[in-house]
């Protein structure tokens, strides 16, 4: 055993934060550090600027412009640009419909699609939850019917994020109503812009608009724009659900968001003293920061497997569920840490262009909406329940 | 960063899993627990012969010079079997002290007969008012004509009534809760003055109570400088943490498995348990629990030979999550054995026991999340830490 890094990795580190102190705008991750909303143009601004770099398509092998970077390497390079506030990467385009195109699509639909998720011409959101198809996603019944060279596309998909600003979506729908549930659907690509789609937003408990309900009424969709065969679409979506998920359980924003609330705990007092130092709260921290030590190494345990050639399977759900819990944890303290200052609640606070003064602390002002956010961390990509069902099945053999 | 075992230490591991095999099974551990000495000599042999004794040591008494993976490792196959022989007691505490501070005489006289087998030994510093602090000490030392004069008690002394010889410590100068001012002193388990009081624990192993009343030793039975032994003490109990820590991870994987295989053979309502979705969500956790306890005891093993603030900081870290992971799985998998999983005539509680109690020696998690606050505060103006360097 081993528990260094390399000299190359390293090496690979200085150079990851070398291109953050070079590239990555003060100003953006001002405000990823202080919680504000990022608007479409902050997304597309710091995709141009790593898509320029080459360090986009960290998941991508070399052959297709990706980086070909092995997942320690990754693992550094969400370790640093957490650290330095650097947006998160979208997945939608670049992490999830990629790897399905280059895994089932054309040679036509990867020439076409992949280039444009590189320079940002594409803005990709996913089509997959329905009204009545959550956790059940197999359940879902958006009808997409052959007319000709046309899928007529009929339904509603919901939760999807950042759909305003998306002009693509991958979807599933069923192509099959006759088959068993999970035989009947396909994996189609669509244009946001065609007749017949509208996006309505859904307001989420911390006034954010984050997801929509994206609705088709007669939408007609090209039959070159099928992913793999007709009714063969679960494999899709499944290949996605297991497809290099070592970044899953979120440690390098963990990490930074620790720092985080070390920070806010140092400048809050109580009893005239920094919060930090109260015996109670410096506990809580200390045990949030001691589960943050077993699950990095408990990740990178995954990494190492997956560095040796052997894919993650259902260890990713595990990842997935300890990870969403322990980021959950640390947004609890960080509400907690700014006392009655977590109540005010004023939107335009949370935007970076504002002339409203703060209330209290600069710091407070998204912290309570940040931990109610983030209640989604153990709800979406499968609720942790669900991650739990697979666990037990695929691991335990239940 | 790699996390599988080496050559050598594998070869170590299927030694020790051999013998776990051969001769830990839970009839033999019953028919142990109601001996005299309450483990099993033959067995204790065994692990002379395989050069286990020695295994922590250096190479020039004949231990393979291992580090902190390797004890780790040894542990957590001799924790999957529930092993009740003094390793902690006599090899990890006890050895590790007279390794590192003994004179050639005195490693003579007490590291290498107890690495062939011949003798035991035993670490007594805990106090009836000490609690889980190594720096609160108040046993006395005083020096007299040509040695040393030992009064005061020591509490559950793993190991100490078996032991042949004990290493103690004692208060030589300083207030009673100053990390300076400690002294260690060997002393053989008859020496005139120590009276010694022997029990079971409640998982199966040997403990004593010591007092010690005008116990006379020669100049020599000082083992190390006087006043100094105190960062010897932290080491060694980092030793002893990181043995526990694998002995714990051992005995969750055995508890996890056993309730395992209960899920799936045990019918109720004409099916097997594990198939009702509430029971399979408990199990999953367990697992959780289980691995983020190996990875912390992969943690402290490989931050044993790091500089002091690293290394305790890892070995806190390591005890707090273990203990609360500890109490999770011998709570769960009690539960979800339901009434047999309460019964003595079944090894699952046994296990469950022992990693309930590991959390009672040297230091709960309350007392390594106050230690991890106090090294966090220490080194925070210092840069920041990563679990992996």
């Amino acid at each position: 055993m081993d528990l260094h890094y390399t000299a190359e990795e390293e090496a690979f580190r200085e150079e990851i934060r070398g291109f953050l102190r070079e590239k990555l705008p003060p100003e953006l991750a001002a405000k990823v550090r202080g919680g504000k909303r990022l608007t479409k143009a902050d997304h597309e601004r710091w995709h141009a600027i790593l898509s320029e770099a080459g360090y986009l398509a960290v998941n991508w092998p070399a052959a297709y412009g990706g980086t070909g970077w092995s997942p320690v390497q990754r693992h550094i390079f969400d370790e640093e640009t957490a650290a330095a506030g650097a947006p998160a990467i979208l997945a939608f385009g670049v992490n999830m419909v990629a790897p399905v195109l280059m895994k089932f699509g054309t040679q036509a639909q990867k020439d076409y699609y992949l280039p444009r998720i590189l320079d940002g011409s594409d803005w990709w959101c996913q089509g997959y939850s329905e009204p009545g198809a959550g956790s059940d996603l197999a359940g879902l019944k958006t009808r997409a019917e052959r007319d000709g060279d046309h899928y007529v596309v009929n339904g509603q998909k919901t939760w999807t994020t950042l759909g305003q600003h998306a002009n693509m979506i991958f979807c599933l729908v069923r192509t099959d109503p006759e088959a068993k549930k999970q035989e009947g659907i396909s994996f189609l690509l669509i244009d946001m812009t065609t007749p017949g789609i509208t996006v309505r937003p859904i307001v989420t408990l911390d006034g954010g608009r984050e997801v929509n309900e994206v609705f088709f009424d007669d939408v007609r969709v090209p039959v070159e724009n099928l992913v793999g065969e007709e009714n063969k679409g679960w494999s899709c979506a499944k290949y996605l659900l297991t497809h290099e998920r070592t970044g899953i359980a979120g440690i390098g924003q963990a990490k930074a968001a620790l720092q985080h609330l070390k920070s806010v705990a140092g400048s809050q007092l109580k009893g005239g003293r920094p919060l930090s130092e109260d015996s109670t709260f410096a506990r809580r921290i200390a045990r949030v920061e001691i589960d943050l030590m077993a699950l990095e190494m408990t990740n990178l345990r995954v990494i190492a497997e997956a560095q040796s050639g052997s894919a993650p399977g259902a260890e990713s759900s595990l990842l997935k569920i300890k990870g969403s819990v322990l980021r959950q944890e640390i947004t609890d303290l960080l509400r907690r840490s700014v006392g009655p200052y977590a109540l005010p609640f004023l939107s335009e606070l949370m935007d970076a262009e504002t002339n409203q003064a703060p209330v209290g602390p600069a710091e407070a002002a998204p912290l309570a909406a940040e931990y109610f956010n983030r209640r989604k961390l153990s709800i979406y990509g499968g609720s942790n329940e669900i991650q739990k069902t697979i666990v037990a099945k695929a691991i335990l053999g239940l | 960063m790699r996390f599988t075992l080496s050559q050598e230490q594998a070869m170590l591991r299927d030694t020790v899993a051999r013998l776990v095999r051969e001769r830990f099974s839970f009839e033999a551990r019953l028919k142990t627990l109601e001996s005299a000495a309450g483990f099993d000599r033959e067995v204790w042999r065994e692990f002379a012969e395989l050069g286990l004794l020695g295994a922590p040591f250096g190479e020039d008494v004949g231990g393979f010079g291992g580090g902190g993976i390797e004890l780790m490792t040894v542990m957590q196959e001799l924790g999957r079997g529930l092993l009740l022989e003094p390793y902690l007691a006599s090899v990890v505490l006890a050895g590790s002290l007279i390794e590192r501070l003994g004179t050639p005489a005195q490693r003579a006289a007490y590291l290498e007969p107890m690495i062939a087998g011949e003798t035991l030994l035993a670490f007594a510093h805990g106090e009836p008012d000490s609690r889980y602090t190594l720096e609160q000490v108040t046993t006395r030392a005083v020096a007299t004509e040509g040695g040393w004069r030992l009064d005061g008690q020591k509490s559950v002394v793993l190991g100490g009534g078996e032991a042949n010889a004990l290493v103690i410590s004692a208060r030589t100068t300083g207030a009673s809760d100053e990390e300076a001012g400690i002294s260690l002193f060997l002393l053989p388990s008859d020496a005139k003055g120590l009276s010694l009081r022997a029990y079971p624990t409640i998982d199966g192993l040997r403990a004593a109570e010591l007092e010690l009343d005008g116990v006379v030793v020669p100049a020599e039975a000082l083992l190390g400088d006087p006043d100094e032994a105190f960062p010897a003490i932290e080491e060694t109990v980092a030793r002893g943490i990181v043995a526990l820590c694998g002995e714990a991870v051992g005995a969750m994987e055995t508890c996890c498995d056993m309730t395992l295989d209960y899920l799936k053979q045990r019918k109720q309502f004409g099916v097997a348990i594990g198939s009702f979705q509430v029971l399979q969500h408990r199990m999953v956790d367990l697992r959780g629990e289980l691995e983020q306890a190996r990875s912390m005891a992969i943690l402290a093993a490989g931050r044993l030979e790091a500089e002091r603030d690293e290394r305790e900081r890892a070995v806190s870290a390591a005890k707090n999550l273990i203990g609360r992971a500890g109490r999770t799985i011998a709570e769960e998998s009690i539960q979800l054995h339901g009434g047999i999983g309460m019964t003595w005539e079944y090894a699952l509680p046994h296990f469950a026991k022992r990693l309930v109690m590991i959390d009672h020696l040297l230091g709960d998690e309350d007392h390594h999340l106050e230690r991890f606050v106090m090294l966090e505060r220490a080194a925070a103006a210092g840069p920041a830490l990563s679990a992996v360097s």
